[in-house]
């Protein structure tokens, strides 16, 4: 059994990996065999594929890999969120169901929370999902779903009491996406990527068995959702593989990502690309111009102070303390980051800052930065709501009075549906 | 007028603002943005000859209406509000530029045609790496007997490809002049750019021997150049802050629209605090934009000052009301069909068109501390 020390958690992932990677593996059987063993999730129960580990020690793990260069259980977009919460909230039936297949790659996963109503009071969902007979039969419209449009399965939130106060009326299932009473419509971004949707639910069917918790319970498992998506922006997770060699596990990953992760290649851009900085900067002679060195060396300490924080808040999580609100600080900082690199960008480019595509810096990866960066700071929660979490949760600053949240949902005011 | 528009002033504006609305509304915009010149000659010269929009700023010895900059910077400003796509800016740049420059016979010879709409002009001065001083310019200038070849290139130039009288900078022997070339010349080739800003569009210039008349006396250029690019400062600061109020406005209203939590997204404080933000930045440049137009018209002794002043301002004030107003409107904000997008594009490249803001604080540094 591995010691959960620093050395102790290396050399038991750098022994079971050089005695077992194998680039000729296939990726699911790859990625099977490390489920097996418990080096694809280690920081999971045991019980559940992993260790027990304490989360803390995972970069030491994902160095590990990256050291020798085995690829790692799917983690890319949602999937991760609905692993961690049905590990969570899903009864074993689920969990026998969902997790492994999320992890091999086999399943894919769509957060279905937004509506058109609905999106920073996400609770304000008015999707609904009626028992009738043996099932539940969901109608309504969700909007932004990354992924949907290739998702297998979908995290829904809707609603099942209308009197009940709307915290209180909404319950969480797993939504079966091949199905006729799913209709998904990609929506164009205004960076030209379409990784998001609208989907359009009519008497869709969702047997007992996929509700996750308990009818009026859907609230705490949506926020248990949120707060694995808030966290995991702090960007130490680096989920793409990118390995440029020969090998069939490799080749499948690289099917993987061109293939499920194409919409979401601009999605390091929208991070505003704090790696590319210095490259720039020598590339357009202006790493000696004082003003420059200024703004960069002001960028680099947010971006650096921002990942230390975050590697605190681990630290922290791997002592025992359970998840708290303050990954919200990591969301909002990464926005901050963001902005900040694109200014940085701009003034390295100066009137190249105009072009794009090839005609742009960097065959238009600086543009993208440009015009993706005001994605960071609407996804998964705005600033605005991480400044509300941050303000209420963490410093305990008192709520704004509300007349929503405790007088029955069918009486809240609310916007006509767009 | 510095601090305020006079009653016609005001009642010219109306009638920019009341066309513009109905000639260029973002369905219009969209459809234009997607054709292969950005614009379209035939529309483009009805609304031009109509409103005499080329002509504001051009004498009305040569066809001109004769006003001055501050009726110029109405009608950018509200170009720019609606998003017009029209090479404007390119021509109005240009002909500042023969005013600037050229001897009378030749603002006789050039000027008409632009005040009528029949020629559309630009501007060529940023090169490779796209510095707009002096200092930056290389294309080359050679005296062949009777005439100026140019050999070099230019990049970044507005409405490059579609233009058909091309003001550029060149270096000759005895300095920096203006040539105008005309848009077929020979050993001119012209490549459009792919730009963030699809509704402005920009080209590289490659000049191979083409034959050139300087604009004025060879080598003149230093003193009329200068002011171009001050006029350009100004002129664009006034544009920018058309597009900026814009989007202030519609941000607002969306905010005042929108409801999460049981009320107005408008009535959370942070809303207010972010909409009262917008209205400090956007008043605070479009009095900058206002006071650089009117120094051009007053000969202000402080002009070179206040129009690098101008154009630092909207540069900061544009992006960040751009920023706030697809902020403001949430995912939909992030989204092509929504019309944040289009003005928050136009933000970021008017951004760094002619010099981003360092660059525009520096020059105003070097007036103030001169
Ligand atoms: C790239 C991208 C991917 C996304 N992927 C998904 C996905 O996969 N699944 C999913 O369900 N959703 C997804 N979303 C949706 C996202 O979660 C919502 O857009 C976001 O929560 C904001 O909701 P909204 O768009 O309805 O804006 P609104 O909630 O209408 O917000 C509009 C403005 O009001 C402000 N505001 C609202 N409430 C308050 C308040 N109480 N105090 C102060 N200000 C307030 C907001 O900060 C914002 O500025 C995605 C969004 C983006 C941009």
């Amino acid at each position: 059994m591995t010691e959960f020390t620093e050395e102790g958690v290396r050399a038991a992932a750098r022994a079971w990996l050089e005695a077992n990677w194998s680039p000729d593996y296939g990726l699911v059987e790859w990625r099977n065999r490390l489920i097996d063993s418990g080096w694809g999730v280690p920081h999971w129960p045991r019980a559940w594929y992993g260790q027990d580990m304490p989360s803390g020690l995972l970069p030491v793990v994902d160095e590990e890999f990256g050291r020798i260069g085995a690829v790692t259980v799917a983690t890319a977009g949602i999937r991760r969120l609905a692993a961690a919460t049905i590990l969570e909230h899903g009864t074993d039936l689920q969990k026998e169901k969902f997790l492994r297949r999320s992890l091999t790659g086999e399943d894919t996963w769509c957060q279905l929370f937004s509506e058109p109503g609905s999106g920073s009071d996400v609770a304000g969902a008015v999707t609904r999902a009626d028992f009738k007979g043996n099932r539940w039969v969901i109608n309504g419209q969700k909007v932004w779903t990354s992924s949907a449009h290739h998702a297998d399965w979908g995290l829904l939130l809707a609603r099942t009491d209308w009197d009940a106060p709307k915290h209180k009326g909404l319950s969480y299932f797993i939504l079966d996406m091949r199905q006729p009473g799913v209709e998904v419509r990609q929506i164009r971004q205004m960076n030209g990527h379409a990784s998001f949707n609208q989907v359009f639910i009519t008497d869709a069917d969702v047997p007992p068995e996929h509700l996750v918790s308990e009818v009026g319970k859907g609230w705490a498992v949506t926020t248990t959702t949120l707060m694995h998506e808030r966290r995991s922006a702090d960007g130490l997770r680096n989920d793409s593989a990118g390995y440029d060699r020969p090998g069939r596990c490799y080749a499948e990953e690289r099917d993987e990502i061109a293939t499920v992760q194409e919409p979401y290649k601009w999605y390091p851009q929208r991070r505003g690309r704090v790696d590319l900085v210095l490259q720039r900067a020598r590339e357009t002679g202006k790493l000696g111009d004082p003003m420059v060195r200024q703004e960069i060396a002001r960028l680099m300490i947010l971006a650096r102070t921002a990942e230390w924080t975050a590697r605190r808040a681990r630290v922290a999580a791997a002592a025992g303390r359970p998840p708290g609100p303050e990954g919200s600080l990591g969301k909002l900082v990464a926005s901050h980051v963001a902005r900040a690199a694109a200014r940085v960008h701009t003034q390295l480019s100066g009137a190249d800052a105009m072009l794009a595509g090839e005609d742009g810096p960097m065959g238009g990866v600086i543009a993208e930065i440009l015009v993706s960066v005001p994605a960071i700071s609407i996804a998964g929660g705005t600033d605005e709501i991480q400044r509300n979490i941050i303000a209420e949760r963490v410093l305990g600053m008192p709520k704004e009075p509300n007349t929503d949240a405790t007088r029955p949902f069918r009486d809240v005011p609310r916007n006509a549906v767009r | 007028m510095k601090f305020g528009f006079s009653g016609e002033q005001e009642e010219f504006r109306g009638v920019m603002r009341r066309f513009l609305a109905e000639r260029s509304p973002t369905t219009e915009v969209r459809r234009l943005m997607e054709t292969p010149d950005g614009w379209e000659r035939e529309g483009w010269r009805a609304l031009n000859t109509q409103l005499g929009l080329t002509a504001v700023h051009i004498p009305e010895t040569h066809g001109g209406q004769g006003f001055g900059y501050s009726e110029l910077g109405i009608v950018l400003e509200e170009a720019g509000r609606a998003l017009l796509c029209a090479p404007l800016l390119a021509t109005a740049l240009a002909a500042s530029a023969i005013m600037n420059a050229g001897t009378a016979e030749q603002q006789a010879a050039l000027l008409p045609g632009i005040a009528a709409g029949d020629t559309v002009a630009t501007l060529a001065v940023a090169e490779d790496g796209g510095g707009w001083e002096a200092a930056d310019v290389r294309l080359t200038a050679t005296g062949t007997g009777g005439g100026w070849r140019l050999d070099g290139a230019k990049g970044y130039v507005l409405d490059g490809t579609t233009a058909d009288l091309i003001v550029v900078l060149a270096r000759g022997p005895r300095g920096l002049s203006f040539f105008t070339v005309a848009g077929d010349a020979a050993g001119l080739s012209r490549r459009a750019l792919r730009t963030i800003d699809t509704t402005r569009r920009l080209a590289r210039l490659t000049f191979a021997g083409v034959a050139a008349a300087p604009l004025g006396a060879a080598g003149g250029a230093g003193v009329p150049f200068a002011r171009t690019m001050l006029q350009a400062a100004a002129m664009l600061a006034s544009e920018m802050v058309g597009g900026a109020e814009r989007l202030r406005e519609d941000a607002l209203a969306y905010a005042k629209m929108r409801y999460q939590f049981g009320r107005p997204i408008a009535s959370f404080q942070s809303l207010k605090h972010k909409a009262a933000d917008m209205l400090v930045d956007v008043e605070l440049a479009k009095a900058a934009a206002y006071y650089a137009a009117a120094a051009l018209d007053e000969g202000d002794e402080e002009l070179g000052m206040v129009c690098h002043l101008a154009k630092a301002a909207a540069s900061e004030a544009y992006l960040q009301t751009a920023i706030h107003a697809v902020q403001i409107h949430g995912g939909i904000g992030f989204t092509w069909d929504n019309d944040t997008q289009l003005w928050f594009k136009r933000a970021k490249g008017s951004e760094v068109l002619f010099g981003d803001a360092h660059a525009h604080r520096e020059a105003m540094m070097r007036h103030m501390a001169a």
